[in-house]
């Protein structure tokens, strides 16, 4: 999986380098893929699984799910499945269809928010760069390429303990740590994801800006004496935003997929609070342990949610056709 | 061509100082003191001492020359055992870097081994229903993160089954059992990269196929063999260079988390274990070194590219 790196086709730009760049010579064009152009019935699927889980994830806390131990009483703890629990019961007591839905809450929320900060800062500063172009441009994109030039992963885990580490408490000689609030652990979360997208969304923006910065009817505003910042944004917007949702599209799997990896390493969301990442680094014994639908839940939501996203974005690359390198 | 490679030398200098000068600015962002929280204990007079044997008490850009001076001769800070002391992180860093890069050396070339067969094949077999169930599935395959394909094989394959060993063994200690347990590890990470490299080949090679070269080879009686593997393949080996540079990011992420699943002693799980224990200074080095070797694999990649394609060489004398 390309953890952090939105889609494998995307930009041919070198890291860490200057603006130019050995791929402007030789651009990979990439050739319509598998999925068609129409509106078809697995672009359907994808939109109904995702508005479903949207919705699920809005109205979940209205309803008696919690993920809260159901089971105080130690004999009813799981695991088990039964009747009333069709995805089950974990091994403290909870209700497993109730943290897969607040586990959508919190990765959805994560992955639009991260994603939202990378569409406007980085949106912002991608336009900039490719309509202004010159110096402007050559600043801009040397900040894209810094930010590029540490792996998106380490940055987000350098970031999220550097934000939200632990709290340290102080008796005596000796030093306890305890973990910060679950809220904060998912606003810096979303923070540090939303910094590692900010390049990656600038880049495709500043890209398709540069091309479209060239048109006539940006030349006939500009000679009707528009302003610099009202050309960018009513002209030039318009017409990147498809490339920019489509990149988005991916990019909030790819943020969902990065929390992940970082509960993995012990820095997800905590305690009350779940995540899909969660669930699925707590249960990674399920399968040798006999519970494997423990495991396999939060795996298949994740699946299907990072495959309708990614075939949405490939529906919305397709339609609108637009260039795909990062020049 | 040697002007460009200074050039872009002089731009990685800036790059690997901007990015240094971030990962120390981190420590100024943590909650508490760093030098207590490294330490894990407190004791006022033992603390001033070390805070000021670490040179914490001195100006931010005073402390970062001096931290970026140890550096390139290789020190690379401290790693504080509560009361007892610290010892070297150059230590743990040497001996995690190697183990790393085997294990993306080793996925890499499995990638490589399935992706460039199968991206070809397809390209070739365009259309036909062996291309459609190879690029569905690696369109599936994509959507599966590394790291749960990393929890599913340990679980199944060797925990549940014992058919491969769960632990990791060095070299050293036994050939065979090493290589055994790098392969889950490796195939984890390789999954995912084999499908994006082969769809990328397939739709690259399509392209190339087309071309009134490649209609010539055929035209001349050229088995399709020799024309797909000596005539359309070279092209098109240029964007995969291309995307094997933009992956190492993504590899080098994977690599972080696969290796503390499968507890391989490498960096990732070093970077693990670093930061449970707030051990900044260790943090601090990892970062750097990490981007640094990821600006030099790119940078590395760029000039192969000139090398390979004739027109990025000329475009570039004239420029």
């Amino acid at each position: 999986m390309q953890e952090l790196s939105l889609s494998p086709e995307a930009g041919t730009a070198p890291v860490g380098g200057g603006a130019d760049v050995a791929g402007a010579a030789v651009e990979p064009v990439v050739v319509e893929q598998a999925p068609s152009r129409k509106f078809g019935i697995g672009a359907w699927l994808a939109s109904i699984w995702l508005v479903g889980l949207a919705i699920a994830a809005l109205i979940v806390p209205f309803t008696s799910l919690t993920t809260n131990p159901k089971y105080p009483n130690l004999a009813d703890v799981g695991p088990f499945k039964s009747g009333a629990h069709i995805f089950g019961v974990d091994a403290i007591g909870r209700d497993q269809l109730s943290l897969l839905l607040w586990g959508a809450r919190s990765s959805l929320i994560l992955g639009v928010g991260a994603i939202a900060i990378g569409m406007i800062v980085g949106g912002f500063l991608g336009l900039a760069a490719g309509y202004i172009g010159g110096r402007t441009d050559t600043l801009i994109a040397g900040v894209f390429n810094v930010l590029l030039a540490i792996p998106q992963l380490v940055l987000a885990l350098a970031l999220v303990t550097a934000l939200s580490n632990d709290q340290p408490h102080i008796s005596g000689t000796s030093v306890s740590f305890t973990p910060v609030s679950p809220a904060r652990r998912l606003i810096v979360l979303i923070i540090a994801l939303g910094i590692v997208s900010i390049p990656v969304l600038g880049r495709i923006t500043r890209a398709n800006a540069l091309t479209w910065a060239q048109r006539e009817f940006v030349l006939a505003a500009r000679a009707q004496g528009a302003k610099s910042l009202s050309i960018m944004i009513r002209e030039v917007l318009p017409n990147v935003l498809p490339a920019m949702f489509s990149i988005a599209l991916l990019g909030v799997g790819v943020v969902i997929v990065a929390e992940g990896g970082l509960a993995v390493l012990g820095v997800g969301v905590h305690d009350p609070s779940v995540s899909w990442g969660v669930l699925i680094a707590g249960n990674r014994s399920a399968i040798s342990t006999g519970y494997a639908y423990l495991l396999m839940e939060p795996v298949v939501f994740i699946f299907l949610t990072v495959l309708s996203l990614n075939y949405l974005g490939d529906v919305i690359r397709a339609r609108f056709e637009f260039r795909d390198s990062a020049l | 061509m040697g002007l460009y490679i200074l050039r872009r030398l002089g731009s990685l200098v800036v790059v690997v100082i901007i990015v240094t000068l971030f990962s120390f600015s981190l420590i100024k962002f943590i909650p508490g003191d760093p030098v207590i929280n490294m330490v894990g204990y407190f004791d006022p007079k033992k603390i001033g001492a070390l805070r000021h044997q670490l040179g914490y008490d001195r100006p931010f850009i005073v402390q970062y020359v001096d931290w970026l001076k140890g550096f390139l001769h290789g020190d690379f800070g401290q790693i504080f055992h509560g009361v007892s002391g610290g010892s070297p992180a150059y230590a743990q860093i040497k001996r995690a870097l190697p183990v790393s890069l085997e294990l993306m050396a080793f996925a890499m070339v499995l990638t490589l081994l399935f992706a460039i067969p199968l991206g070809v094949l397809s390209a070739y077999r365009n259309g036909t229903w062996l291309d459609k169930i190879f690029s569905t599935t690696a369109f599936g395959l994509i959507a599966i993160p590394d790291f749960v394909v990393g929890i599913i094989l340990l679980d199944f394959v060797a925990v549940k089954h014992g058919w491969l060993p769960a632990n990791y063994t060095y070299w050293g200690q036994n050939h065979l059992d090493h290589i055994k347990s790098l392969l889950l590890p490796a195939i984890s990470l390789a999954i995912g990269q084999i499908a994006g490299y082969m769809r990328l080949l397939r739709s690259d090679m399509i392209q190339t196929l087309q071309e009134d070269y490649v209609a010539m080879a055929r035209a001349k009686g050229m088995p399709d063999r020799r024309v797909l593997w000596l005539h359309a393949l070279r092209p098109s080996s240029l964007t995969l260079f291309t995307v094997a540079g933009l992956n190492i990011g993504a590899l080098i992420g994977g690599t972080v988390v696969v290796e503390v699943v499968f507890q391989i002693p490498g960096m990732g799980t070093e970077l693990f274990s670093a930061i449970t224990q707030r051990q900044y200074q260790e943090i601090q080095s990892f970062v750097a070194v990490i981007a640094i070797g990821y600006v030099l694999v790119n940078l590395f990649i760029d000039i192969l590219y000139t090398f390979l394609d004739p027109r990025v060489r000329s475009a570039r004398a004239l420029a």
